[in-house]
């Protein structure tokens, strides 16, 4: 059943390509603002199916709203490795690396994917705006740099089937196509650029195209899409599926220290468990120094993941005469974490995990207590009185599926 | 002749600080009588149906550095403190605009359509600024200590400043360093590229100033706009219910109920000094009032050069208060209109007419506008932040008509040949061309123009030159040195004469603070 189809509202945000299509199909109207878009926080009146489409199906996501910067030029991967902590280098053309990047303080800054488009030219996307920063940081090189944000439309395609629907679609097959690699075909006459990417930590593609293609490519996805169970999805499914991929978001889980007020919120990549993504050996990069007299000095903090123990989480609501009460869309109010009667940390985002049956968050505590399974106090209202309750450290992913890294054999 | 009652403290002028003072010395239980010598209270800050139907923010026209805690010790919100956002800023342009809003992703969108490196400059821009103002605070909030004999409560002020300068980072000190001497324009050229972005953000470091956004020292004045919060908010700039006026009215409302006497209609001619104190007022109409102490709201020319004989003061402050400068540079125009005024930029009515519109096109608009008046004329082309009152508070007009608020500068006091009601007229048609520029109609929709010069400011509020700030905030007339050196916490040579107007720190604006400041030290000095 429908109640009329024809609603139509002034708004003053920007609207993604996508808008035309997904506008239609929200059947909640529910939005939010993202980077002064307005992306769909659920299409249908709640987003259970929209979350179990990203973990049994295929999700569909309008992602425009991430920032893109296009790098250009033969000093563009010496500049890049400058930028960030991973090894550009040694990315070849046509892999993609994450990397987060940091302030000479070796605070981060944002953190995005590089995609290495050809020998010279990249892509960066990020969370932010960061195109003073790598402008002011590339001065002296030859390279140009151009903002991709609006030049370039992109979907996420997430789920076990992502992969089939993009089969029935592409010219080219993407059986061959590995984790955190990406590839140029067509889908009919169009051009577009796949990467096997994505922010679920499941089977997942991002795609990337011309905005002037954007609709035939949405309308083809669906199409074909539909007998893989092709699910336009919102934010508030994406939001569940990253804590349980155990991915961090910027203003949610850190800040970045270009606006940090005071110096406590900013956070190294070691702080915030990126550590494996800062390449000591390279050279030299933005925040290189500061990192090497952290790491020789110790890490305060770390990020680390948590797991709500049911058992006295139940009784707490039991006492009270209630059933345990689930968080079934991820929070973002920073929550204190305890060990004996000292705080010594806080988690910052987390959610009732459908797929894992488990209740979990991720949290920033001192490292001298961030060892696996430390048990820590976390704190929480149940009937309108703070309690404490138990929770263990834990590795994350939570949630790390095969078929994330596999290709068809 | 007759000799009223006795009063603990007469306070001479009824504007915001007057006010103020008489607010809290009637908190602290002192008998308190309020001397004005206009029909209506506020000073400066005054609303005025000057046509009927039309209310007129008639000089000053929205409040953003209003003191947190005078609002709540006052209890002003219960007296009538109503203030509402003013939400964005419109900068029109040929054919173009710029326009910032309450909303950061729409601010960053709008900055961006004319520089992406600004719009991203410009959220990093506001924290940093916010910094610098909780750096500034503790200054405005210390009572500025004698320099030259400092006192043991003095001593302990200016221990526990130089303990909070100790306290600030490196980034604090350098962007505190830069605003106290380089110009604004020279300090915006550190941050932005966009020449309306900067200009418009300049004009901040020239209102009530005789200076030109590439003045060495107008960065002061510009950080001085940005030290205002309105509910915790850094920069919220208000407009209050019914004008700024209506913020007088709380204060009044407030001293009322503390006990004070408010009196209007009755201008001071004398305070009444005798072997070196102060112990009452004469009034115009030779009536008496004796106090144990008299509070001067007014400016320090006035308060020194006209309420007191020169004779009992020492000649060196009269020196230093003939040398103080407090040249008048800023005109107001307020219009009364039809209908809304239609900007070529962005026709029609919307969310742009509810904040400030700014004609700041360029520094070079700016410095122009200041050249003319440094020769003594008028600006051609000035430079004018306007606001549309009835857009935000409709009980400002009669229904569907509007007014218009347009602060304008430069209009020098020592205008060549002098202002006269020919002058007058000139520079407000040059106000009503300049605005016709980017919204023609506004000439068919004028139904009453109200202008004041400089000199109508000096004759009908009392503002020595015309200037809003009881002098000007240069840096060599701030803190221990406002008025005078010596005399910058608020006493005077003569004993029981105080001093409590924006010409003491920490200077001008609705701010409530010298108002507030003097009352405590007055009760300090009681106890």
């Amino acid at each position: 059943m429908t109640y009329g189809n024809q609603f139509t509202a002034e708004t003053q945000l920007n609207l993604s390509p996508f808008f035309e299509r997904t506008s239609q199909l929200n059947e909640s109207q529910e939005w939010r603002r993202w980077s002064g878009y307005l992306a769909a926080t659920n299409y249908e009146l709640t987003h259970e199916n929209e979350y179990f489409a990203i973990r049994t199906k295929a999700a569909l996501l309008d992602i425009t709203p991430l920032y893109k910067y296009i790098i250009e030029g033969p000093d563009a991967q010496r500049f890049l490795d400058r930028l960030v902590t991973r090894n550009i280098q040694i990315c070849k053309v046509g892999q993609v690396m994450y990397t987060p990047w940091c302030d000479e303080m070796g605070k981060v800054i944002d953190d995005g994917t590089v995609q290495r488009l050809s020998e010279n030219k990249f892509r960066i996307t990020s969370a932010e705006p960061n195109l003073e920063w790598i402008e002011t940081n590339s001065a002296g090189m030859d390279l140009s740099i151009s903002d991709d944000s609006k030049t370039t439309a992109s979907l996420a395609l997430q789920g076990p089937n992502s992969r089939d629907v993009l089969n029935a679609v592409a010219s080219d097959s993407l059986d061959n196509l590995k984790f955190f690699w990406m590839m140029d075909t067509h889908f009919g006459d169009i051009s577009v650029s796949i990467s096997r990417t994505g922010y679920t930590g499941d089977l997942g593609y991002e795609i990337w195209m011309n905005p002037d293609d954007a609709i035939a490519v949405w309308d083809l996805l669906l199409e074909k899409g539909k007998p893989y169970g092709i699910t336009p999805t919102g934010l508030h499914a994406l939001d569940m599926a990253r804590i349980e991929a155990g991915l961090i978001l910027l203003d949610v889980d850190y800040i970045s220290s270009r606006h940090a007020i005071v110096e406590s919120r900013k956070s190294s990549p070691f702080e915030l468990g990126l550590g494996w993504a800062v390449k000591m050996k390279k050279k030299d990069f933005i925040g290189k120094k500061a990192l090497e007299a952290e790491k020789l000095k110790g890490v305060e903090w770390e990020f680390v993941g948590i797991e709500i123990e049911w058992d006295p989480f139940e009784k707490l609501h039991r006492d009270v005469g209630l059933a345990p009460g689930l968080p079934c869309t991820a929070w973002r109010t920073s929550t204190p974490l305890y060990r004996g009667n000292k705080q010594v940390g806080y988690a910052t985002s987390g959610t009732w995990s459908p797929i894992l049956k488990k209740y979990i968050a991720l949290a920033h505590v001192k490292a001298e207590y961030a060892k696996e399974n430390t048990q820590l106090d976390f704190e929480l209202k149940v009937e309108h009185f703070r309690k404490l309750t138990p929770a263990q450290i834990v590795p994350t992913p939570f949630f790390d599926p095969e078929r994330k890294r596999a290709c068809p054999q | 002749m007759s000799t009223v009652k006795k009063y603990d403290a007469i306070v001479i002028g009824g504007g915001h600080n007057g006010l103020t003072a008489a607010a809290y010395l009637g908190r602290a239980g002192k008998k308190v009588l309020v001397l004005e010598r206009r029909y209506v209270l506020g000073g400066a800050a005054v609303t005025e149906e000057i046509f009927p139907g039309f209310k007129f923010t008639v000089c000053s026209y929205v409040v953003s550095l209003m003191k947190p805690n005078v609002m709540r010790e006052l209890m002003l919100p219960k007296f009538g403190l109503e203030l509402l956002p003013l939400e964005s800023t419109l900068t029109p342009l040929n054919n173009d605009y710029l326009l910032r809003t309450a909303d950061a992703d729409q601010t960053y969108r709008e900055i961006a359509r004319h520089s992406r490196k600004d719009a991203e400059t410009y959220m990093r821009f506001g924290p940093a600024m916010g910094q610098i103002g909780m750096a500034v605070r503790p200054i405005l909030e210390t009572i500025a200590p004698n320099a030259i004999r400092p006192s043991l409560s003095d001593l302990g002020a200016l221990k526990k400043l130089m303990n909070h300068f100790q306290s600030l980072s490196s980034e604090q000190f350098e962007y505190l360093t830069k605003l106290m001497t380089m110009s604004s324009a020279d300090f915006l050229d550190e941050w932005f590229e966009f020449e309306p972005l900067k200009a418009t953000m300049s004009a901040s470091g020239i209102i009530g100033t005789f200076m030109g956004p590439k003045s060495p020292g107008s960065a002061y004045v510009m950080l001085h706009h940005y030290m205002g919060d309105i509910d915790g908010a850094f920069r919220a700039w208000g407009f209050q219910r019914g004008g700024t006026g209506a913020v007088s009215m709380a204060i009044a409302r407030s001293a009322e109920h503390f006990g004070a006497d408010i009196m209007t209609e009755a201008p001071v001619e004398k305070v009444i000094v005798k072997n070196g104190r102060a112990v009452g007022v004469a009034l115009e109409n030779g009536d008496e009032y004796s106090s144990d102490m008299v509070i001067s709201g007014l400016d320090p020319k006035q308060t020194f050069l006209n309420m007191v004989d020169e004779s009992d003061l020492p000649s060196d402050f009269v020196t230093d208060i003939k040398n103080f400068r407090i040249r008048g540079s800023s005109g107001k125009v307020n219009l009364a209109l039809d209908a809304l005024p239609n900007f070529t930029c962005l026709p029609g009515d919307g969310h742009h007419l509810r904040g400030a519109i700014s004609i700041s096109p360029s520094y070079d608009h700016l410095e122009r506008a200041y050249d003319d008046a440094k020769y003594g004329n008028f600006s051609k082309k000035p430079f004018m932040d306007i606001i549309l009152p009835s857009v935000l508070d409709p009980e400002m007009a009669p229904p569907g008509k509007h007014v218009m608020s347009c602060f304008v500068q430069y209009a020098p006091y020592d205008i060549n040949g002098g202002w006269n009601d020919t002058k007058r007229e000139a520079f407000g048609d040059t106000v009503v061309n300049t605005i016709a520029r980017y919204a023609p109609n506004i000439k068919d929709i004028i139904l009453h123009r109200q202008v004041l010069t400089p000199a109508d400011m000096e004759k009908t509020f009392g503002l020595t030159e015309g200037n809003i700030f009881h002098g000007e905030l240069s840096l060599q007339q701030l803190f221990t040195m406002r008025p005078a050196v010596k005399w910058a916490d608020y006493t005077t040579p003569i004993k029981n004469y105080y001093q409590c107007g924006s010409g003491t720190h920490p200077g001008g604006g609705i701010t409530g603070s010298p108002g507030e400041m003097a009352a405590k030290k007055i009760l300090g000095e009681l106890k």
